[in-house]
């Protein structure tokens, strides 16, 4: 009938046409080894499995599996490594890192590609996100190898040790960076564990620490899972433990160290309210509030997973909201216009449909776009959470995947209040065009990172970490680097 | 007509700016150095404890939200007063076990320089250990140290006075409040302290003071979920700090980690910036630029 009206234009596909990054860059090996000592070795435990592409459910490599005794020689490796890595110059230590970094932008898209297909992240994210951050670490690291003595005034540096770092799936080669570069800026030999679902580019990432004239064992990446983290945080020759990831792993690890002399960094999960007053930009805080939960699938420890609303524009916000959900688009993660990607395994996958379930059993209103799905692969549609309220598990316990959360207030003191009743304490978000109330609410949200105006930025130059149950310890900037040195007081005074 | 009787002291908690006795009703024994009984001090327990973390709540978002010029001026004004009754605690110290090495004026004369060598960090810390970033992008980012919030400070047995100074100054200076579980062996001249804190315009709550058994004491405050910074120092049974250690998992409490220089408590060394970080987050504020 509408078709046949004269004045009113024929529907037509408005639809975009697949946009898909070539794959030909990249070459996956069937098997992976471990890395220590500069060599790529058969795992003496003789145990392997299999990293998946979580967009398709086809097996990408079989991944070495350490047990103890190959976490014993990756510590052993280290261990050598550091009298000689330590007493280098700091100006010679810098140029190695700056030519990781350089070798990262060189190889970037390379990097972007193999991200993408191990982990599900969009294709647009790994290449204007990951790639270029974890550049940017090395390069911002590799600057402060030589200028230790002017980070901590009346103190005198020296390196650590032995570090063990365990990163996660989320982010893997950006992870890998953010613990990589200080600790080898300032002088310490690591054991790297990737997550076990995501190891595929911090394997190629030890392709280029060697080629970037890294000396055998300074850095060593073993792969594995649980089981092979905590033997490499149970071995007693390691002077550093460096986590991110989940808060229930990181207190186990805070648990098995006590007693022991070594130090730790945890970073860990979050529930960050994205507060929105009614006199924000509404349309740029629609779009920061889209970027701070479905960024990455909401895989983010920092990801604004709890909307806190202004009643008195809820309503309109809500519209603006649902609007663009509406128009994310989901799906192939190496599609160049795809927004939301793969969640990165089955069971996360899992973990997610149950929260999502029991927010709707709560008695919360479900709004989810009416897209499609791609028929294989682990996907989830972009989820909104209305009616919530404090005491729900969707308000309450970490999702880390595509869903919001959203509650209102009426008052400053009452977004502060909401935004402060969780044990995490990351990351927050404010939406107001009054600079008085940023600066009074920044004071008041117990958040390690307050983002006002914006959201999930992220900068080398630029402490990063937790509150509360979201760990301790910073990363990034100079304070980044003090996790892993010794300082001596010079006591100037 | 017999001699005058001199007039004996009765010791009590600091709890919330005032001074109870332990709900608990016990006492203990607290001996000198020949072994006879100087006083009884209060036995502290589980719940005097609650009350104390829950006094410390409370007065810490009032304590951090002073100005740090103000924070500096009590800090400083304790040593004022601590300057003033001077010859009280020397006198007390004398009478205590456990101050083993250290003379007594000399420990009095390092605690009172103590608070105020911190009472100047109070408006510095911020500008040495925060700053502004120079991000790669259009925004105005800069990062700030804060107080965690609540700290628990076990206090060592020795020297009883400069060694509570030591660790408690630097967790208050930057807004911070605490509690303190003084020594079992020497707690009365540190007891006595607390008059001064009480005069010295710190506001109630800020610091809370239990004597008491650490072994009774410690597991609970490690386990307490509302306690944000764990300080261990005064804990030598390392059965006791370990489980310590593990019971503050559960709540991922920062344990403040002893360095070398830590029990050379009348050195320079003990004083350090890093020891008021330890007990601070570090906060990072992003806003764009733009016209």
């Amino acid at each position: 009938m509408a078709d046949s009206s004269p004045t009113t234009p024929t529907p037509f596909d408005l639809d975009y046409a697949a946009a898909p990054e070539s794959t030909s860059i990249v070459s996956i090996a069937e098997r992976y080894s471990l890395f220590i000592g500069g060599d790529w070795v058969e795992p003496r435990s003789e145990a392997t499995f299999t990293t998946v592409n979580p967009a398709t459910e086809e097996p990408l490599a079989e991944i070495a599996e350490a047990g103890a005794d190959d976490v014993d020689r990756a510590v052993a490796a280290a261990r050598a490594a550091f009298d000689q890595w330590s007493s280098w110059p700091g100006r010679e230590r810098a140029k190695v890192l700056y030519r990781v970094a350089r070798l990262l932008q060189e190889r970037s898209r390379e990097f972007a590609v193999l991200e993408s297909i191990d982990g599900g992240k969009p294709i647009k994210e790994s290449r204007d996100v990951d790639v270029p951050l974890a550049a940017a670490h090395f390069f911002y690291y590799a600057g402060w190898a030589d200028k230790l003595g002017y980070a901590f005034p009346g103190q005198r540096p020296s390196p650590v040790g032995v570090a063990a770092q365990i990163i996660p799936w989320n982010f893997p080669l950006l992870m890998a960076s953010w613990k990589l570069a200080p600790a080898l800026a300032t002088g310490n030999t690591v054991v790297l564990k990737p997550a076990e679902t995501t190891p595929l580019t911090a394997l190629l990432l030890a392709e280029v620490l060697q080629e970037a004239g890294m000396p055998p064992g300074v850095v060593n990446i073993i792969t594995g899972a649980g089981a092979t983290g905590a033997a490499l945080v149970d071995h007693p020759g390691i002077d550093k433990v460096a986590f991110t990831g989940s808060t229930e792993v990181g207190k186990h690890i805070q648990r098995s160290l006590a007693g022991r002399d070594v130090r730790l960094t945890l970073e860990l999960g979050g529930k960050a309210a994205n507060i929105v007053f009614e006199d924000a930009a509404i349309d740029q805080a629609v779009e920061g509030v889209v970027n701070g939960i479905y960024f990455n699938q909401g895989h983010v420890c920092c990801a604004g997973s709890r909307l806190l609303v202004q009643e008195s524009v809820a309503d309109l916000l809500l519209d603006k909201l649902k609007r663009r959900l509406d128009t994310l688009r989901v799906g192939d993660p190496l599609d160049k216009n795809t927004d939301v990607g793969a969640i990165n395994s089955l069971a996360q996958l899992d973990k997610i449909e149950e929260l999502v379930a029991s927010g709707v059993a709560e008695g919360a209103q479900l709004y989810q776009p009416d897209c499609p799905l791609p028929e294989r692969g682990w996907f989830h549609r972009p989820t909104l959470f209305t009616d919530v309220s404090l005491s729900h598990r969707i308000a309450r316990e970490e999702i880390f995947g595509p869903v919001l959360s959203v509650l209102t207030f009426r008052t400053p003191d009452e977004a502060v209040a909401k935004a402060n009743n969780t044990p995490y304490g990351l990351s927050a978000g404010i939406w107001t065009e009054k600079g008085s109330r940023i600066l009074w609410m920044a004071d008041q949200l117990k958040a390690g990172v307050v983002w006002a105006n914006t959201f999930n930025r992220l900068d080398p130059t630029s402490p990063f970490g937790g509150y509360r149950e979201s760990g301790f310890g910073r990363e990034g900037g100079r304070h980044g680097l003090e996790p892993y040195l010794e300082l001596t007081d010079l006591v100037a005074t | 007509m017999t001699d005058r009787l001199d007039v004996r002291k009765t010791y009590k908690l600091y709890i919330g700016g005032a001074f109870p006795r332990s709900e608990s009703g016990r006492t203990f024994a607290v001996e000198g150095h020949d072994g006879a009984t100087l006083a009884h001090a209060p036995l502290g327990s589980r719940k005097d404890l609650r009350d104390a973390v829950a006094a410390a709540r409370s007065a810490q978002g009032g304590w951090a939200g002073r100005t740090a010029y103000n924070r500096a001026q009590i800090l400083y004004r304790i040593a004022e007063m601590l300057e003033g009754r001077s010859a009280q605690f020397i006198d007390e110290l004398a009478r205590g076990a456990g101050a083993t090495g250290v003379d007594p004026a000399a420990e009095v004369r390092a605690s009172i320089d103590r608070w105020v060598w911190y009472a100047g960090w109070a408006d510095k810390i911020a500008q040495m250990a925060g700053g502004a970033n120079p991000v790669a992008g259009p925004y105005f980012n800069l990062s700030v140290p804060e107080p965690s919030g609540v700290a628990v400070v076990v206090a060592p047995d020795d020297p009883p006075l400069l060694g509570l100074v030591s660790r408690l100054a630097p967790a208050i200076v930057s807004g911070n409040s605490a509690v303190v579980i003084l020594s079992e062996t020497a707690p009365l001249a540190a007891l006595t302290f607390c008059e001064v804190l009480a005069t010295s315009d710190l506001p109630g709550g800020v610091v809370n003071v239990l004597t008491g058994r650490r072994a009774e004491l410690v597991p609970h405050a490690a386990a307490h979920r509302d306690v944000d910074v764990l300080d261990l120092i005064g804990v030598d049974d390392s059965g006791l700090r370990t489980d310590a250690e593990r019971a503050a998992a559960d709540s991922v409490t920062r344990v403040i980690r002893p360095r070398p220089a830590d029990t050379d408590w009348s050195h320079d060394a003990s004083q350090r910036p890093d020891l008021i970080l330890a007990s601070c987050e570090i906060k990072t504020v992003w806003h764009p630029k733009g016209r």
